[in-house]
């Protein structure tokens, strides 16, 4: 019977999953077909990086680098680690208290976890947009430049040149041009999500974290800032989270598979979601579990 | 049947439902919509408002009344006394046999009979007769059963005086230089108010004078007196060459001191001779008037705060008196051992003491709760110091005020006159209660509210905004300084409003640490160095409590406490809105445009 075959299908490559996640000693079925890059086409590259929360591992081993100019999406279902590893990358996870790691990774060739890195200045060579638009309580001018001020410029000058050029990379800058010392609170939720864009560009980062920069948004604000990522790739580098596969697809030229903390499958998209070469992409791309 | 064929039909229908379908009329047992404990709910909160709102009210009503000008009645009893006043008060009892047989014997049987037609119950008036260097009293009881008649005099006037209470009568006449100068009842009212507003000039001057001008000449004496003393205090100590010095500057302070005296004696006396024709011209007029027992007295205008025909006035002449007694009360300084006159110097200490407060807990308070809610592990010291906090938020008033007396006034302050006013001792400077060691007690008694509400607010702040800040390489003083802080200061502030309302009200401690009686000085004047926070001072909670339990004439008294405690609770309540009306600007600036 139909139904039969597709049950058995199922349980044979959730067996695989779990196969992989509990044997420690077997080495994980990564497929990575982007293990040829050279240095210099590389901005971040992962090694070996693993990470317990207290005494919970998240993430195993995850080995990949993201490459230049490019936008790379990651994906899985909820729980995966995926945005844990994203956090991993400017270390936003130190501010959790029990949180250990193994293995490193380098931003440019500098390690981000030697011990005399200075957190600060390595975030700053990064941008972040988070999961739900989180715009400081100040002006939206305030809230582009808030990078620099911290930095201590205070050139208006170069200030306002900062804001204008965030603002318009952010495709944000014709609808708040006459607004800009109002309070960034007063924008819509969409607005909000682009201004934070506009900042994470402000500081012109060496890469552009985006954890699920479209998961609270509607969706004409959605295909707003997905327009905006389209715009954004070759200038900048994204490594971009989410959980909704059609955005990966769209988005994207490479995609990373993750499932159970571990690294599955990491092609360019368009051979990921036309011929994935292991079974629990597939089944995870079709939408068979997760 | 097989087991087989029943599986494909529950297959085949898996839509339908088993049970019956349901009807809309089920029992539905009433405490699953809880309608009981709406009920309960809404009738906890009617009787809280009913016992907020009621003292409110009650506070309100008797507190507005005090001022109003009520109508003066003669009481004429029956054994041939007359008592003229206001009512203030009326009860009923039950008057004893004894009470009627003092009445006159062709009256007994009378009053007997009105009693038993009343079974036996009579109501009395509490009278506000005045005149009290007259009769020793200021109020008399009146029993309907005593009453011969009572009328309303056309011509009855009070009088509110500057000693001795209010006094009731009639005029006749009126006197200049102590000779009679005119008779007649609107004749001598007419020259009353003719003459009254010089006098009330003249009587301004002689309180500037005496006040503002004599003090500032004895502030100066003061200070070259100091002066003096404080360089031969420096000379006792000094020894060798530096001896030689001192000597000289003391000689020289004390030339300069006597020099000064001379001088400042010479203008005292001027003006105490200005002071003494002033007063003298003041005194030439009065009002001759008969009182309830017919004879007539003089009432110096001198004397005299404000008047009226109580009896013949409009509405519109009755609104003016009551809003000239409002403006008294506010604008004034108090007299008669507080029950009479205004509270100016309270409402002004009163508000300096809580701004002065606020000042110092406001930065404690947020500088501790940021370092316990942002700097500080979490871990057993943490916790001790909250539950510290918030045992020390039910400690009594009266603790911080032993505490304050004990360690800032004795202490510290005792300290400071050592090292700094060593020239006034033995008078004590900072050594003793003051307005500046009262803020601090309360600071201290508010700060567990400040840190707590403070502590609240820091927690408020999502942490994505924080992690925002830290994503774009803000170091943790940053994201503090520049998104938790502002993000937070609306909540910081409604703590700051608590403690404001708190210290504001807060009367125990103050009686320790420098609320007094009467303050002769106000703790800002024009004097050098203009802000004096060694000074002590009055404040409403403690007025309310010396008008209401420490006043000799604690009839009359009765209604100030009601006004005083409900000018305190406006100001509270002014207080409280100026901090809401900031923090709901800063709610919209820094949260989220709905309020």
């Amino acid at each position: 019977m139909r139904s039969d075959t597709k049950d058995g299908k199922m349980i044979e490559s959730v067996n695989a999953i779990v196969r992989i996640s509990h044997g420690m000693e077997v080495e994980p079925a990564i497929h990575s077909t982007l293990s040829h890059l050279a240095d210099s086409e590389v901005v971040l590259r992962i090694k070996e990086f693993c990470l317990w929360y207290g005494k919970k591992q998240t993430l195993f081993r995850i080995s990949m680098d993201i490459p230049k100019g490019k936008v790379t999406a990651l994906i899985g279902p909820s729980g995966c680690g995926k945005s844990t590893l994203l956090r991993s990358v400017n270390r936003l996870n130190d501010l959790i208290d029990g949180v250990r790691i193994s293995g490193d990774m380098l931003l440019n060739g500098d390690s981000i976890y030697a011990p005399d890195v200075d957190v600060i200045e390595l975030r700053k060579r990064m941008g972040m947009v988070a999961q739900k638009p989180n715009p400081f309580p100040m002006s939206i001018y305030e809230n582009v430049v808030f990078p620099l001020r911290i930095d201590g410029i205070r050139d208006k000058r170069i200030l306002d040149e900062v804001c204008e050029r965030s603002l318009r990379g952010a495709a944000l800058w014709d609808e708040v041009k006459d607004r800009l010392q109002d309070s960034a609170l007063a924008l819509s939720g969409g607005q909000q999500q682009r201004l934070c864009i506009a900042r994470a560009i402000a500081a012109d980062p060496e890469v552009l974290l985006m954890d699920e920069p479209a998961s609270s948004l509607d969706p004409i604000a959605t295909a707003k800032v997905e327009e905006l990522i389209h715009q954004l790739r070759g200038e900048y580098t994204i490594l971009i989270v989410t959980h909704n596969m059609q955005q990966a697809a769209r988005v994207s030229d490479f995609t990373a598979f993750m499932y159970m903390g571990r690294l599955i499958e990491y092609a360019p998209t368009g051979m990921m979601f036309v011929k994935p070469q292991l079974r629990e992409t597939e089944d995870y791309i079709l939408g068979r579990f997760g | 049947m097989s087991v087989e064929t029943v599986k494909t039909e529950e297959i085949l229908e898996p839509t339908l439902p088993s049970q019956a379908p349901r009807g809309l009329k089920r029992y539905v047992p009433l405490s699953s919509y809880g309608t009981p404990y709406l009920w309960l709910m809404g009738g906890m909160l009617g009787i809280s408002l009913t016992m907020i709102v009621g003292l409110l009210l009650l506070i309100l009503v008797m507190g507005s009344l005090t001022f109003w000008p009520q109508k003066i009645i003669q009481f004429e009893t029956v054994d041939g006394k007359r008592y003229l006043g206001e009512v203030t008060r009326r009860e009923t009892y039950k008057p004893s046999r004894e009470q009627v047989g003092e009445l006159p014997e062709l009256y007994r049987e009378k009053a007997n009979q009105f009693l038993e037609s009343r079974q036996g119950i009579s109501e009395r008036f509490l009278v506000r007769t005045g005149n009290y260097e007259r009769t020793n009293t200021h109020f008399h009881w009146v029993s309907d059963f005593q009453i011969q008649n009572s009328t309303y005099p056309e011509w009855a006037f009070v009088w509110e005086r500057l000693s001795w209470g209010r006094f009731y009568g009639i005029p006749v006449g009126f006197q200049v230089d102590g000779k009679l100068f005119t008779e007649g009842l609107q004749e001598s009212y007419r020259l009353f108010r003719q003459h009254f507003p010089d006098v009330q000039k003249k009587r301004n001057k002689i309180y500037y004078l005496e006040k503002e001008v004599l003090g500032a000449l004895n502030y100066k004496m003061e200070q070259a007196r100091l002066n003096v003393r404080e360089k031969e205090l420096k000379l006792r100590n000094a020894t060798g060459e530096r001896r030689e010095a001192l000597q000289q500057e003391l000689q020289k302070a004390n030339a300069e001191y006597s020099r000064l005296k001379e001088n400042l004696e010479f203008e005292y006396g001027k003006i105490r001779a200005q002071i003494e024709t002033l007063k003298k011209e003041t005194q030439r007029y009065s009002i001759l008037m008969q009182v309830s027992d017919g004879s007539i007295v003089p009432l110096p205008l001198a004397t005299i705060v404000r008047g009226y025909p109580a009896n013949q006035l409009s509405w519109f002449e009755k609104v003016l008196v009551y809003l000239d007694r409002w403006k008294e009360f506010l604008l004034e300084e108090p007299r008669e051992a507080n029950s009479e006159g205004g509270v100016f110097p309270a409402i002004f200490g009163t508000v300096v003491m809580t701004l002065l407060m606020s000042l110092v807990v406001s930065p404690l308070g947020v500088i501790a709760a940021l370092y316990l809610r942002e700097y500080a592990r979490a871990g057993f010291l943490v916790s001790a110091v909250r539950i510290a906090l918030n045992n020390l938020a039910g400690v009594p008033s009266i603790v911080f005020g032993v505490f304050g007396l004990g360690f800032f006034c004795y202490f510290v302050g005792t300290s400071i006159d050592q090292l700094f006013f060593q020239a006034r001792l033995p008078n004590p400077t900072f050594g003793t209660g003051g307005i500046l060691w009262s803020a601090l007690t309360l600071a201290l008694l508010t700060l567990p509210v400040v840190i707590v509400a403070s502590e609240e607010a820091l927690a408020a702040v999502p942490n994505s905004m924080r992690e925002g800040a830290y994503a774009c390489g803000a170091s943790k003083w940053q994201t503090i300084q520049r998104i938790v802080i502002p993000r937070a200061l609306p909540g910081i502030l409604t703590g700051m409003i608590l403690a404001m309302a708190r210290g504001a009200g807060e009367v125990a401690p103050l009686m320790l640490v420098g609320a007094v009686k009467l303050a002769p000085e106000l703790p800002i004047d024009g004097n050098f160095p203009f802000i004096h926070l060694e000074r002590s001072f009055m404040h409403l909670g403690f007025h309310i409590y010396d008008v209401g339990f420490q006043s000799q004439n604690s009839e009359a008294a009765k209604p100030m406490v009601f006004t005083t405690t409900l000018l305190l609770i406006l100001i509270i309540v002014v207080l409280n809105l100026v901090a809401i009306f900031l923090r709901n600007r800063l709610y919209r600036k820094f949260i989220s445009r709905e309020v």
